[in-house]
């Protein structure tokens, strides 16, 4: 009330650094292109018509990741892709997140053998976990979610 | 965790020309992590200039194991993992699979059961086929097509969900029939999808058969022979783009397939564009297919009465002791299947989908091989991409339809 409203009509928004940068960052957010398995494919759905990804500013996938904020892991990681994979997560800018979507990129699945990292969490540090195999787009957009809900939380002191 | 190391290129020798070692052509490495290569496919690519003059692929970024870990599940558990061999093609998997099981262990399958087995691996053939359109469509450079399809394709995920409860990875299809009856939307529904479907093929064509920058980036490029297509093994669209009229759905025909009328379409070309019009073509075949296949659909029981390999339906279990003991049995050990090996095939959206089956008489494969038709095409990349520039391998790539899980397994 008071001064904000006498602000606000002046076309004065008063608010704290540490929430308006929050607050960008999780409505640009752009993932990488990058697609392992089948949970890519629901990835694909999650942007195309029908759930589009675009109305939370998710859009924009970038195929390098030098010019990516997110990660979202859509499969199975074997042993032979787990060099690769963290390669990739050296070579993103900070800040960067990491969402493993499906069962597999969260604790390998229903492959649990040899080939296949049991959870990317071995390799790189994971934000969000998406359960279902795969999950459907809404799954992934709830998990998205759930991510700007944590990044909005995130401390001045612990901006990377 | 396996280390990476820097390899000299003297290493490379058997793989690339002695111009390379000279440092007269590049060697350029396109992948893992690269948006046209559908996947996690490496190829390394000796260039000279812009031209290709070899393409080296590097596969096994997604070697899942599958193979080894259904030998230690029994049958009905292994069947789950079949799903996310080819991803786009989740119900084929399950269909061959259990075609391999039902003929080693003589296991009949009522008409009701094939022929919903038919519509749903036509579907899944479509949805397979719209993704297909889209993504390659991505690589060429129209974007709006991927929207498109992709709308359609919600629709048949949307059947399949009605019947079975999940988008992608069913496991509707079981060994002696299905999970258990379609529900009574599900005609309304693939009626209304075959309905819209037509008009939506022709608006696809409307979009790029007679676009100049389409037909520029695929008419002549990446062209394979036909003795070439029999030569490299090369089955399904790729093979009958060349000419090859060879439909396993034909030729060796399973699940009731001869009673249906549909064309196999066939080009001589045998390029990027010859590919793109044979799946076309095929699209509006498997509508065909599944138009007579749902008005031919019999009433009836959609599983096989034979209680040693199918669980016993749940009003059963609660007045009779043998079928409990069947439902314990079954889902507890498993069912055997006698001794003896056997390859059963059907046609995937991809060509040929084998399954070599062997069966030491337990609940459990002794060993399970898949002939995939994704590993037998990829191979043809250091055929079609030599003396092409890299923007038209990109367009070869998408036009041999590989998905990464069917090649590594």
């Amino acid at each position: 009330m008071g001064i904000e409203q006498k602000t606000g009509n002046m076309g004065v928004v008063t608010t704290t650094l540490e929430q308006v940068v929050n607050w960008s960052r999780t409505n640009s957010m752009w993932p990488m292109l990058f697609g392992l398995a089948c949970c890519a494919i629901e990835m694909m759905a999650a942007q195309a018509a029908n759930y589009d990804m675009s109305r939370f500013g998710m859009e924009l996938m970038r195929a390098s990741p030098r010019q990516s904020d997110l990660m979202i892991v859509a499969g199975r990681v074997s042993r032979k892709m787990a060099p690769v994979l963290r390669q990739l997560y050296d070579q993103m800018p900070d800040p960067k997140w990491v969402i493993a979507m499906g069962d597999c990129a969260s604790c390998g699945g229903v492959f649990n053998n040899y080939a296949i990292v049991q959870g990317v969490d071995e390799i790189v540090p994971v934000d969000v976990y998406v359960s279902g195999c795969p999950p459907r787009p809404e799954a992934l957009i709830h998990g998205i979610m759930t991510l700007h809900e944590k990044v909005k939380q995130e401390k001045l002191n612990q901006w990377k | 965790m396996t280390e990476t190391r820097n390899i000299e290129i003297s290493e490379l020798r058997h793989l690339v020309s002695e111009r390379a070692l000279e440092g007269e052509t590049m060697l350029l490495n396109m992948g893992p992590q690269h948006p046209a290569t559908h996947g996690v496919l490496r190829l390394m690519l000796e260039l000279d200039g812009e031209e290709v003059v070899n393409c080296i692929p590097d596969i096994g970024f997604l070697h899942t194991g599958v193979e080894k870990d259904m030998e230690s599940k029994i049958y009905q558990k292994a069947e789950v993992m079949t799903d996310r061999l080819d991803y786009l093609n989740p119900i084929g998997n399950n269909l061959v699979f259990c075609l391999a099981v039902e003929k080693l262990a003589d296991l009949d399958v009522p008409a009701r059961a094939q022929g919903i087995r038919v519509i749903l691996a036509e579907l899944t053939r479509l949805s397979s086929h719209l993704l297909w359109l889209g993504t390659s469509g991505l690589d060429v450079g129209a974007m709006s097509l991927f929207l498109y399809t992709m709308r359609e394709r919600e629709i048949i995920q949307d059947i399949f969900e009605l019947c079975s409860g999940q988008r992608m990875m069913t496991t509707y299809v079981r060994p002696g029939g299905l999970w258990r009856d379609i529900p009574v939307e599900f005609e309304g529904a693939v009626r209304s999808f075959i309905e819209i479907m037509p008009r939506r093929i022709e608006e696809y064509e409307s979009l790029l058969n007679e676009n100049p920058i389409f037909l520029e980036r695929t008419a002549g490029i990446g062209v394979l022979t036909y003795e070439n297509a029999l030569r490299w093994g090369a089955t399904g669209p790729i093979a009958r783009a060349s000419g090859v009229a060879l439909d396993i759905r034909k030729a060796m025909p399973y699940m009731g397939y001869e009673q249906y009328d549909f064309d196999i379409p066939t080009r001589a070309e045998g390029d990027v564009l010859a590919r793109y019009l044979v799946r076309v073509a095929e699209m509006r075949e498997s509508l065909k297919i599944i138009r007579q296949a749902l008005d031919k659909l019999p009433y009836g029981p959609v599983n096989s009465n034979n209680r040693k390999y199918v669980p016993p339906p749940r009003s059963e279990i609660g007045v009779s002791m043998e079928a409990l003991i069947h439902h314990f049995k079954l889902w507890t050990e498993g069912f055997t299947i006698p001794k003896g090996a056997i390859y059963a095939a059907a046609e995937s959206p991809r060509g040929e989908l084998g399954v070599y089956l062997e069966s030491d008489g337990g609940s459990k494969p002794y060993r399970i091989h898949y002939r995939t038709p994704s590993f037998a095409a990829l191979q043809l990349m250091p055929l079609l991409a030599k003396g092409h520039f890299v923007a038209d391998l990109v367009a070869i790539i998408a036009s041999i339809d590989i998905v990464l899980g069917d090649t590594d397994r």
